[in-house]
């Protein structure tokens, strides 16, 4: 059962350049031929990945392959079958509170009645026992800090206009920044996402992948984000994992989607195409197809 | 139904022989009665709550039984006969919640505080208007539990006329209700009126609660309108076998439960339930059994195929 | 008839300490319960309520010992299974009909056995909290007091766990252990709230006033203590009204101000749904975010 892809040796090693200040060179997350099981079906294999610090690694592949697994494996939720996985130099789940998560979820119930900046201080104190005390901010230190982080944050995002609104109300978009700064407020070294655009209307997936983008750079924080389509994101992109029925991929984006990689993955002819403002564009030979928007859908071969 | 009969400290006792027994029952006028509008009521609750369970809607039916209470109680206070308050309240709360969009259906935790509030108000009247009328404290127990006692033959005509015209008016509409539960989109695409269809079944769903009510009590209509469906539909998956199956089902333990209640001191409610209740939890485990096998037979198939 | 004659008479003391009690506990349970969207899981409680109570006067024991065992076994088996009472409304429908059935059944099983006069069930349905002696209303007020500081306890990461299910997991959150107390929490509250205002109205106490607390502030902690105090100050008025009109059973009162004031709430402050609905609309039955 275990397919070791001849393209995960193509894996090219993490770049010198980004800005490694982690000793021993270790990378921020770090698979060595990982497998998962869910449910008696090996989901994937053989997979490699090492994703260093302040990079931008984008998770890819066709629906039902496992991508939010591999996401719930680097959080320690879900045992790995076979292989080695390093989170931050721990094992998965000892670095909890040193990794911001998004979840995949759809919209929010339009009738939950708490406020934006509440769901941000969450990700601050939220898992403490018992109700914060009501005492004035000039009489605890540690309340004005947390005020402070948790507006700093809302400004990172660009969410002060619309925090103090009840989640419930804000358009999708708002809701996801939020959730982002919810994710940030506790200064992670790792942004794990699962498909954060799915949600979002295209000027919103732009502006949310720049933000991301910008916070990776800027913050110096690594992301790991779960896509399903490559272009909003490419931009930022340093890295790619491309999951597939027939194994893994990763690398550069420009040594990953390309039509000989993507047809050995898929054991079947695939091709990229590039399109004239610079998207992707995999097309399927009856397989599954993948990128770019109007493409994007998936032909099951029967 | 309000006046209730002191029961005899003895009970008929079962004999072993149904002939006997059954003649030995019929020979009473009210237990002849209680056959009667237990059978209509079975049939109605069985093709009603089958359309109520396929559209997700037993939510609405558990309200709309709830406010039959507080009609039934109203009813006795104003001295006017029972059956009236149980079909005005019903049909009322089903025109009301069919105003109101999305109603009825458990959404989110507003949604479901207001019916819940909705509910227990409901109910509280329903408890106002018995302590109102004094010395009723009695009759509440089979408004809300259920009792075969005191079902005039009247009664019966009335619950079988409105049984009837329930039913020819879900016979005109039942194809494209159907259609329009299953797939509400295309449906209206088509040219069906989900709104409408949508609003007469929700009124129609009002007539077959306070009939149930009638036999089963308020608080148990689930026993005939929801767990005879539901048990067609772990069953079968066919429209026409499932409504059968339905009304099959909700009659077996109507004549079942009116049998047991006769022979024992228990209200019927409490066996109509246990009966119905039995039947669904038998015909879920039939149907994870029959998928535990049919999963079986594949994957052996596809061991021995990839040992090849 | 003064108000303040009303305490001159032991019961109505009585009935509005331990009432005073319930009605925090339920509006501070009952905040969390609708932001769970676990409304009917309170209501399944408050049927249980019933059975077990009549379970318990039927084999000759103290009445709370079987609300409050039959509520807290029932809440664990609930959250145990893990049901959420949405995918499956069906089944649960159908054990918690059949839970009345059987509750039916200890309430015939109760009457026929002599000592008692058919009203026991009324009073376990709709409660009586005028006829709470002194060791009843202390006992409820104590239970009452154990629920609050619970709910106090649990507060901050039973709301992230109940906002931010996933994220709250991966942060280490107790999440199942958490719903699994609150549960035992919502059955308590259903068993203290039966005694107030009885087991089929108990859901009107949880739900209302934290509707109302729910509309009034996005602010959780604010809603919160809202919701409590919401819920006191419905009970007293209440009680109050029950005594100036001895007609009008103190359930329904309470019930009757409890409605009023959520129903109020909700023409004055409504949500901005404009846009939202369309959203809803599309959602249908696709369980939305948060998952509960």
């Amino acid at each position: 059962m275990a397919r070791i892809p001849e393209v995960a040796r193509h894996r090219v090693p993490p770049q010198a350049t980004t800005t490694g200040h982690r000793e021993g060179g270790e990378g921020v997350v770090s698979l060595r031929r990982a497998a998962v099981r869910v449910g008696g079906r090996t989901l994937w294999s053989g997979v490699d990945l090492e994703v260093g610090a302040g990079e931008f690694t984008a998770v890819l592949g066709p629906n039902g392959v496992g991508k939010s697994t591999l996401i719930k494996v680097v959080l320690g939720i879900l045992p790995t079958a076979a292989g080695e996985v390093r989170v931050l130099g721990e094992a998965p789940g000892r670095a909890g509170h040193r990794i911001g998560y998004l979840p995949q979820r759809r919209n929010v119930d339009p009738s939950l009645r708490i406020r934006g900046i509440d769901v941000v201080r969450m990700g601050l104190d939220g898992d403490r026992w018992g109700v914060p005390l009501p005492l004035p901010l000039r009489f605890s230190a540690r309340r004005r800090a947390a005020r402070d982080r948790i507006a700093e944050v809302i400004e990172l995002v660009g969410a002060s206009a619309y925090a103090r609104r009840p989640l419930g109300e804000c358009s999708g978009g708002q809701q996801q920044r939020l959730l982002i700064a919810q994710a940030l407020v506790r200064g992670p070294e790792l942004l794990l996402l699962d498909e954060p655009l799915d949600s979002l209307d295209l000027s919103h997936q732009g502006g949310v992948a720049a933000l991301l983008g910008r916070i990776c750079r800027a913050e110096g924080v690594s992301v790991v984000m779960v896509a399903h389509d490559v272009n909003p994101i490419l931009p930022w992109l340093d890295r790619v994992l491309y999951l597939a029925e027939g194994g893994a991929a990763a690398g550069p984006p420009q040594q990953v989607i390309t039509t000989r990689t993507l047809s050995r993955l898929y054991g079947a002819p695939v091709e990229v195409l590039r399109a004239g403002d610079g998207r992707l564009v995999v097309v399927g030979g009856g397989h599954g197809t993948e990128g770019g928007g109007g493409h994007g859908h998936h032909h099951e071969l029967d | 139904m309000v006046t209730t009969m002191s029961l005899t400290d003895t009970y008929p006792v079962w004999s072993w022989n149904p002939v006997t027994d059954l003649r030995a029952m019929w020979a009473f006028p009210f237990m002849v009665n209680a056959f009667r509008a237990g059978t209509v009521v079975a049939v109605l609750a069985g093709v009603i709550g089958w359309y109520m369970v396929l559209r997700r809607q037993s939510f609405a039916g558990h309200t709309l039984a709830q406010v039959s209470f507080p009609g039934a109680a109203c009813a006795t206070l104003l001295g006017i006969a029972p059956v009236v308050g149980y079909f005005a309240f019903c049909v009322g709360a089903a025109l009301v919640i069919a105003a109101i969009p999305r109603a009825g259906q458990s959404g989110s935790g507003q949604e479901a505080a207001l019916t819940g509030t909705v509910q227990a108000f409901g109910l509280a009247c329903g408890f106002l208007f018995v302590a109102l009328y004094k010395g009723f404290l009695g009759g509440i127990n089979s408004l809300l539990f259920g009792s075969f006692l005191g079902i005039t033959a009247t009664q019966v005509t009335v619950l079988a006329a409105v049984a009837a015209a329930t039913l020819a008016m879900l016979a005109v509409i039942a194809r494209p209700l159907l259609f329009a539960s299953v797939d509400p989109d295309v449906a209206a695409v088509r040219g069906v009126p989900v709104r409408v269809l949508s609003v007469a079944f929700l009124v129609l769903l009002g007539t077959a609660t306070a009939a149930t009510s009638q036999i089963t009590g308020t608080l148990l209509v689930f026993a005939l309108l929801v767990m005879p469906a539901a048990t067609a539909q772990q069953l079968t998956a066919r429209p026409a076998v499932g409504l059968a199956v339905s009304v099959l089902v909700g009659l077996a333990v109507t004549w079942t439960g009116l049998i047991a209640a006769y022979y024992s001191p228990y209200p019927i409610g409490f066996f109509v339930t246990t009966f119905a209740l039995g039947v669904y939890v038998f015909a879920r485990l039939a149907r994870v059994l029959a998928q535990v096998l049919a999963r079986r037979a594949p994957a052996s198939a596809r061991l021995s195929g990839s040992a090849v | 008839m003064s108000v303040f004659t009303a305490f001159d008479h032991p019961y109505f003391t009585h009935a509005l300490l331990a009432g005073s009690g319930i009605a925090a506990a339920a509006g501070l349970v009952g905040y969390f319960l609708v932001l769970r969207a676990q409304v009917f899981t309170g209501d399944a409680l408050g049927h249980v309520a019933f059975t077990g109570g009549l379970a318990a006067l039927a084999f000759g024991y103290d009445l709370r010992l079987g609300l409050f065992a039959a509520t807290v076994v029932f809440a664990v088996l609930i959250g145990a299974l893990g049901s959420r009472g949405r995918s499956d409304d069906v089944a649960i429908g159908s054990v918690f009909a059949w839970i009345l059935g059987l509750g039916a059944f200890f309430l015939t099983l109760y009457s026929t056995r002599g000592a008692a006069h058919g009203t026991a069930g009324v009073s376990v349905l709709f409660g009586s909290i005028f006829g709470l002696s002194a060791g009843q209303a202390k006992v409820a007020l104590l239970a009452a007091a154990a629920i609050c500081a619970a709910v106090a306890l649990l507060a901050r990461p039973l709301l992230f766990a109940s906002v931010d299910e996933a994220v709250a997991t991966a942060r280490g959150v107790p999440v199942r252990a958490l719903g699994l107390a609150f549960l035992v929490l919502v059955g308590a509250c259903a068993a203290e709230a039966t005694q107030a205002v009885g087991s089929l109205l108990s859901l009107g106490l949880l739900a209302a006033p934290a509707g109302a607390a729910h509309l009034l502030t996005a602010r959780p902690y604010h809603a919160l203590a809202l919701s409590a105090g919401l819920a006191v100050a419905e009970m007293w008025a209440g009680l109050g009204l029950s005594y100036a009109a001895p007609r009008l059973p103190p359930s329904f009162t309470i019930l009757a101000v409890a409605t009023a004031v959520y129903l109020a709430t909700l023409v004055t402050v409504r949500p901005r749904r404009g846009r939202t609905v369309t959203s809803r609309a599309v959602r249908g039955n696709v369980p939305g975010w948060p998952r509960l």
